[in-house]
């Protein structure tokens, strides 16, 4: 497959119908894998990481899973479509820097993804939409069983699967899901959320993963514990927070509709007046703002229906996406700022105004209030 | 209670970690748990700062070997990289990778998925060292019925792999 083909395909988990989508946009496993009597990716010589890569890669492409597949080495790809990767969770920040040396294969859905000669030799992962962790562990479990016929996989009786960092020996398994918390935001108790997750060894991150700041009330939840652990149980357990977290977010946002339904109003109001209305608009506040559009379509604010426009919005208003979908050949960021303000005052124009009749809107205090 | 750093504000961050095996709490207020880098955990978790503080520690503590033979790694490069050489490395800096590993996991020994090629010889392995041992131990008691049949098992078994 050409890059251009999967950049223009919907990916399989762009379409919002996972189980408890609203609050879990995607859920994500990865495996850390490396091969024995081989140095690590970031130890190895530019000749060892191109043996490597040639071991490694056939065996990848000749998966089941990967036919009509995207595979590409890091050299042949821009710096823009290594972006639009990025963006697209496909490949790690990390990954898009590198070049000789490195690949990915991406299969025709986009749900799986196989990066080689990253910071391991190997790091694959299935990318789900909504809260599914179970059924990306066991999809990706195969792929790695698949491959284990064909790679030797360097493992230690003790230290199971061994990888270049040591916060990753054991299973070699990060599982993650990325969560919509605006509710939790709102009402101010997100911080207590987050340091209730670390208490118990999970670790919460922004939208693009390690050291990336949390937008558009986005976070990332992930196990942090790697050796000691059966795969299982820690899916089981992170299955088990994320859902206490919707539980959170759940009251949370019913508690704005009840008690503060004019913070919720204004907040909600304000984004679809700003996104409607403005000639610049950067990516961070588009995001930021599209989060209350998001909840304002949970909450019936707007027609369900409007949910695809929203994530629609969310993905190509990102930096990368918008350069390449422009026609102009190199856009400053004013000249984005101002194409993405475009594209959602275009798509917002067929937005009805919120629906408020559900709530009790706030009033301010007048003569009859107060003989009441 | 104070913030350790600038003792005037009330400590609102309380940090617990284990290095060297040994627990160690610090406890910041917001302002200086903001400039430390540790208020925000969104981009902070504590196994993140682990390569950076307790790993250097653990590894340079009393290793006798200084270069991994497969790879020319030493201790130097971990305390740079916080990542290691190759496979073989986990063997070399064993002894100062387990109070790290014990640090970061909490438990040093892997319970989790084995490729099924080492399935069959992990299993084999422990199979033959209960046999050995209990053979040894049949010896020793003299009991050479039983030494007898433990041998002609172990025998059988090294014959299949």
């Amino acid at each position: 497959m050409k890059i251009s083909s999967l950049f223009s395909s919907n990916s399989e988990r762009a379409r919002n119908d996972g189980p408890h989508h609203q609050i879990v946009v995607s859920s994500r496993v990865r495996l850390a894998r490396n091969l024995s009597g081989h140095p690590f990716p970031g130890w190895a010589k530019k000749n060892d990481r191109l043996q490597i890569l040639e071991l490694i890669k056939p065996p990848v492409e000749s998966l089941p899973e990967m036919e009509g597949a995207f595979s590409s080495y890091l050299q042949e790809l821009s710096a823009l479509e290594k972006q639009v990767l990025v963006e697209r969770h496909l490949i790690s920040r990390e990954h898009a820097a590198k070049s000789a040396g490195s690949a990915v294969v991406v299969n025709k859905e986009q749900t799986l993804s196989i990066m080689i000669n990253e910071e391991d030799h190997l790091r694959m992962q299935v990318l789900q939409p909504g809260l599914q962790l179970r059924n990306a562990f066991q999809a990706l479990d195969k792929v790695d069983s698949a491959l284990e016929t064909k790679l030797d996989y360097a493992f230690h009786p003790q230290l199971g699967y061994l990888t270049a960092c040591p916060t990753n020996v054991g299973t070699g398994m990060r599982a993650s899901a990325m969560v919509h918390l605006p509710g939790l935001v709102l009402s101010e108790q997100i911080n207590q959320v987050i340091q209730a997750i670390n208490k118990i060894g999970l670790a919460v991150r922004g939208l693009y993963g390690e050291g990336t700041e949390a937008m558009g009330n986005l976070f990332q939840i992930s196990n942090q514990i790697t050796l000691g652990e059966p795969e299982e149980e820690i899916i089981a357990q992170l299955n088990k927070v994320i859902e206490r977290i919707i539980e959170n977010e759940e009251n949370a946002r019913q508690i704005l509709v009840q008690k503060r339904p004019g913070t919720l109003l204004d907040n909600i109001g304000r984004g679809f007046g700003i996104l409607s209305h403005a000639y610049a608009m950067s990516s961070k506040e588009a995001l930021n703002l599209l989060s209350f559009l998001k909840l304002g379509v949970d909450l019936g604010f707007f027609p369900p229906e409007k949910q695809n426009d929203i994530d629609d919005l969310i993905t190509v208003t990102q930096p990368a996406h918008l350069q390449s979908n422009a026609s102009q050949q190199k856009l400053t960021p004013e000249e984005r700022d101002t194409l993405r303000a475009q594209i959602i005052r275009e798509k917002l124009k067929a937005f009805p105004i919120p629906n408020t009749s559900k709530v009790v809107i706030p009033r301010p205090p007048t003569e009859e209030t107060h003989h009441e | 209670m104070l913030c350790d750093v600038c003792k005037t504000n009330q400590a609102t961050v309380f940090l617990t970690q284990i290095v060297d095996g040994k627990m160690q709490k610090v406890n910041l207020c917001e302002a200086c748990s903001k400039e430390k880098g540790v208020t925000d955990p969104l981009s902070f978790a504590l196994v993140d700062l682990l390569p950076g503080l307790g790993a250097e520690a653990e590894v340079e503590k009393g290793e006798p070997v200084q270069h991994c033979p497969a790879c020319g790694f030493t201790q130097a490069d971990f305390k740079k990289t916080g990542r290691l050489g190759c496979p073989v490395c986990y063997d070399t800096f064993a002894e100062g990778l387990g109070g790290l590993l014990k640090a970061m996991h909490r438990r040093t020994i892997h319970t989790g998925k084995v490729p099924a090629r080492l399935k069959r010889s992990i299993e084999l392995g422990a199979r033959r060292k209960q046999l050995q041992h209990d053979l040894d131990k049949a010896v020793a008691e003299e009991n050479y019925e039983n030494a007898a049949v433990l041998r002609d098992q172990l025998r059988e078994l090294e014959h299949t792999t």
